[in-house]
């Protein structure tokens, strides 16, 4: 049996990069799937969890956490089509009108 | 307290009635006068007045059953601390002979005035004003009332004032136009005359008073009288202070020196007013609070000596000024002056029963001829009538329109003959006036020999001025009746001057035959017979005075007494009645007497000279106050300049500059540029670069998870 540990490093490596992506590029898009990325790391530190504790409470946790990434992603997406179709780009540095 | 002794039968709990039928019949009058017409207000009035007399005959009687004084209580005051004064009626001898002449005399006047102030409001035009009329005498009988009943000085004050207060009402009745009807303040400011010199008195009882209660701890006369001894023995000069001021009151009061001078203007009012009011009743209020105080002026004779000569000397000058007045009523007016001036000398001398005696013969004489003259007046006034309208209907006539032409129909100079054209009048008015001469024997004689007799034993000199004021009133009353009804009508209006009605001349009557009958009340012993009756009044006024003076009749002093009033009414018939002076001719007096003559037509120049001492000062003190001390001083220099400007100043230099603009200012202003300043340093954070926030979070979320973790 695979240990605990091994799920939470590749969980961690996972977010990490997850967190890397949305500081780094500059594609709203790539953003975005970056973010998955770093709700699956967590959806998979829960579920390595509850396996650990023979509960159930971290793998219901993480369906709540799938419902909310679709229902995320349905109106990231959105917003991300009328922005492009005002800036015609979906650079997020371009998006610095509320700047002081 | 006096004991209450029993009363029982009696009829001294009527007493508050004598104050409650004349307030009652004014309430009446007030509520429903306006809807009840001239004759029902007028037999209102009247009626008031008459039951309050019947109560009053019915205490007379209750004392003459049980001659002790009675006091009943009525009411709580005021009780403050030592200070408990009740509102309770004292019914004795002297109180009960006021009640009687104030309601008797009272009740007959108000009957005259309904015919009198009927033609009078017709004359003058204000209907409406009949009502107020009949309201003002109610009030003041009911002052009155309480004036005579009070058994405090404080109560006798009450109705002092209020009978003061009814006294301006009434002389300045018709306050809006003068005798003739034509527009004029003359009668308000004879009113506010009358009040002032009033005030004058009355400053002097009321400090009279507060010494009272500050010597003898009390304002009821029982308790005050029954300290007199003990004070007298220890701080005699609280004696003489007491009653010098309260001379100063009744001074006002009673129209003495100095303060006699609102009297004869006060005949302004109505002639019914001067009749019950200036002649009968409230001017002798005076004279009564001296017999009510009798036991503190009877203590100190300097005092006595003092009020005796004063009196004495009112009365021979009001008679000296009386002689020379062209005026109806003003030679009435000082006439009344003069008589008060006997009553007061008898006050004075300690001849109490004497004053009182008077003071019931002179109500009923004195009122007798101001009546009289009232109706000799409207005579003349019905007579001008008629002639400025033809044998037109008399009530069509308002006021105003018969007034174009001045006419006084109170000017003797007017008159003449009117002896055939008013024969009621005229035959009413020679008993009055033969009284008040004190020709033997009708009243005036009785009770002026009485006092002149009491003179005659211990002050000479007041015997002497009495006289000789004795002998001008026979002159000036000698003078008026061949004026007035003698020789031939010397104008037209005395030609068809008309008799006055029934209603008035019928209490004149009853007047009359009091004046007649007057001395009845008190006849001295004649001659050592003493007639059933004699000494009536003294020794039922010995029980509240705790003397009785058997009047002697001397007949030295009656004697000459008698000469000299035959003597000057032979005068006047040989200047004024053996020739009746012409129209337009001067008074025959004028050429021989000359400057003498010229003062006694002006009163002696005593307004003059009291405008000259008294008014012009005050006038510039006055002056003086306003414009200096209260306008330039006070308000120009230390409100404008000290309180104002002061507070102008700490507002501009202190609040305005330094602690407000540099402090409350400034603290706002820093709270605004600090809150710039910051925002212009933190305004670098917000970059709009999504990815700048995003860093910002995880950082602050390592941070914060660093600090829990290695907390």
């Amino acid at each position: 049996m695979v240990p605990v540990s091994y799920y939470l490093a590749i969980s961690g490596i996972l977010f990490t990069l997850g967190a890397m992506g949305v500081l780094i590029r500059r594609n709203a898009l790539v953003i975005f799937m970056s973010i998955e990325l770093m709700l699956n790391a967590g959806n998979l530190a829960f579920v390595a969890f509850a396996r650990m504790h023979n509960t159930f409470s971290g793998q219901l946790f993480v369906f709540f956490v799938m419902t909310v990434a679709a229902a995320e992603v349905a109106v990231g997406l959105a917003l991300i089509v009328a922005i492009f179709r005002t800036k015609n780009s979906i650079n997020v540095d371009q998006m610095s009108s509320l700047k002081g | 307290m006096m004991p209450m002794v029993t009363t029982s039968g009696l009829f001294f709990s009527l007493v508050p009635l004598i104050v409650f039928f004349p307030v009652i019949g004014l309430l009446i009058n007030i509520i429903f006068g306006g809807r009840m017409g001239e004759k029902v207000v007028g037999t209102i009035a009247s009626l008031a007045a008459g039951a309050a007399f019947v109560v009053s005959a019915l205490l007379a009687y209750s004392l003459a059953m049980h001659p002790e004084t009675v006091i009943v209580p009525f009411a709580e005051w005021i009780h403050i601390g030592a200070l408990q004064i009740d509102w309770a009626f004292r019914v004795d001898t002297l109180s009960v002979t006021m009640m009687l002449v104030v309601s008797g005399v009272g009740t007959l006047i108000h009957i005259y005035a309904i015919g009198y102030m009927h033609e009078d409001v017709r004359f003058k035009g204000d209907v409406s004003r009949y009502r107020r009329f009949f309201v003002f005498l109610n009030l003041f009988i009911a002052m009155m009332m309480i004036l005579v009943s009070g058994d405090s000085y404080m109560m006798l004050f009450v109705g002092w004032e209020g009978v003061g207060l009814c006294s301006f009402l009434l002389i300045g009745f018709w306050y809006d136009m003068d005798t003739l009807g034509r527009p004029s303040f003359a009668n308000a400011n004879a009113a506010k005359k009358a009040f002032i010199a009033n005030r004058v008195g009355d400053f002097g009882f009321v400090i009279a008073g507060l010494i009272i209660f500050w010597a003898f701890g009390s304002f009821q006369f029982d308790q005050v009288f029954a300290k007199v001894p003990e004070i007298a023995a220890a701080m005699p000069w609280v004696i003489v202070a007491v009653t010098l001021l309260m001379l100063v009151g009744v001074a006002g009061k009673s129209a003495q020196i100095p303060l006699f001078v609102w009297l004869p203007d006060a005949m302004a009012g109505p002639t019914p007013v001067s009749a019950l009011i200036h002649a009968a009743t409230m001017v002798t209020a005076g004279v009564y609070l001296i017999v009510r105080s009798a036991p503190l002026y009877s203590v100190n004779h300097s005092v006595q000596y003092f009020v005796a000569t004063l009196g004495a000397a009112t009365a021979l000058f009001a008679a000296t000024i009386a002689a020379g007045q062209y005026d109806i009523k003003k030679v009435l007016a000082y006439s009344t002056i003069s008589q008060l001036g006997f009553m007061v000398a008898a006050a004075g001398m300690g001849a109490y029963t004497a004053a009182i005696f008077h003071l019931a013969t002179h109500a009923f004489f004195k009122a007798l001829l101001f009546l009289d003259a009232g109706s000799i007046i409207l005579g003349m006034e019905r007579g001008h009538h008629h002639l400025v309208h033809g044998h037109g209907d008399p009530h069509d006539a308002g006021a105003g329109t018969h007034n174009a032409e001045v006419f006084d129909p109170g000017d003797m100079r007017n008159m003449g003959g009117l002896r055939d054209k008013m024969k009621v009048s005229y035959w009413l008015y020679l008993i009055g006036a033969l009284a008040l001469a004190g020709i033997f024997p009708l009243a005036g004689f009785w009770s002026k020999d009485e006092i002149l007799l009491e003179a005659s034993r211990n002050y000479p000199h007041v015997y002497w001025m009495l006289i000789i004021a004795a002998f001008f009133t026979a002159f000036y009353m000698g003078r008026q009746v061949w004026m007035v009804f003698f020789g031939k009508p010397r104008t037209e209006v005395a030609a068809h001057a008309e008799e006055s009605p029934k209603i008035m001349t019928v209490p004149l009557m009853v007047l009359a035959s009091l004046s007649v009958l007057g001395g009845l009340l008190n006849m001295a012993t004649i001659l050592g017979f003493t007639l059933p009756g004699s000494h009536l009044l003294a020794e039922w006024l010995g029980h509240s005075l705790g003397e009785a003076e058997a009047g002697e009749l001397n007949l030295i002093v009656a004697g000459l007494s008698t000469v000299f009033a035959l003597l000057a009414i032979y005068f006047s018939w040989l200047i004024y009645g053996r020739k009746s002076i012409e129209t337009g001719q001067l008074d025959p007096l004028k050429k021989p007497l000359g400057p003498v003559f010229f003062g006694m037509e002006n009163k002696w120049f005593i307004d003059e000279a009291y405008q000259f001492l008294f008014i012009n000062p005050y006038r510039s003190i006055s002056k003086f106050l306003a414009d200096k001390v209260d306008w330039a001083f006070w308000h120009d220099w230390f409100h404008d300049r000290v309180i104002a400007g002061g507070y102008n100043w700490i507002t501009t230099i202190l609040l305005d500059q330094y602690v407000d603009q540099r402090g409350i200012d400034a603290l706002a202003n820093g709270l605004g540029t600090g809150t710039k300043r910051l925002s212009t340093v933190m305004r670098a954070w917000q970059n709009g670069l999504v990815r700048t926030y995003a860093l910002t979070v995880l950082v602050g979320v390592i941070v914060i998870l660093g600090y829990l973790i290695l907390k």
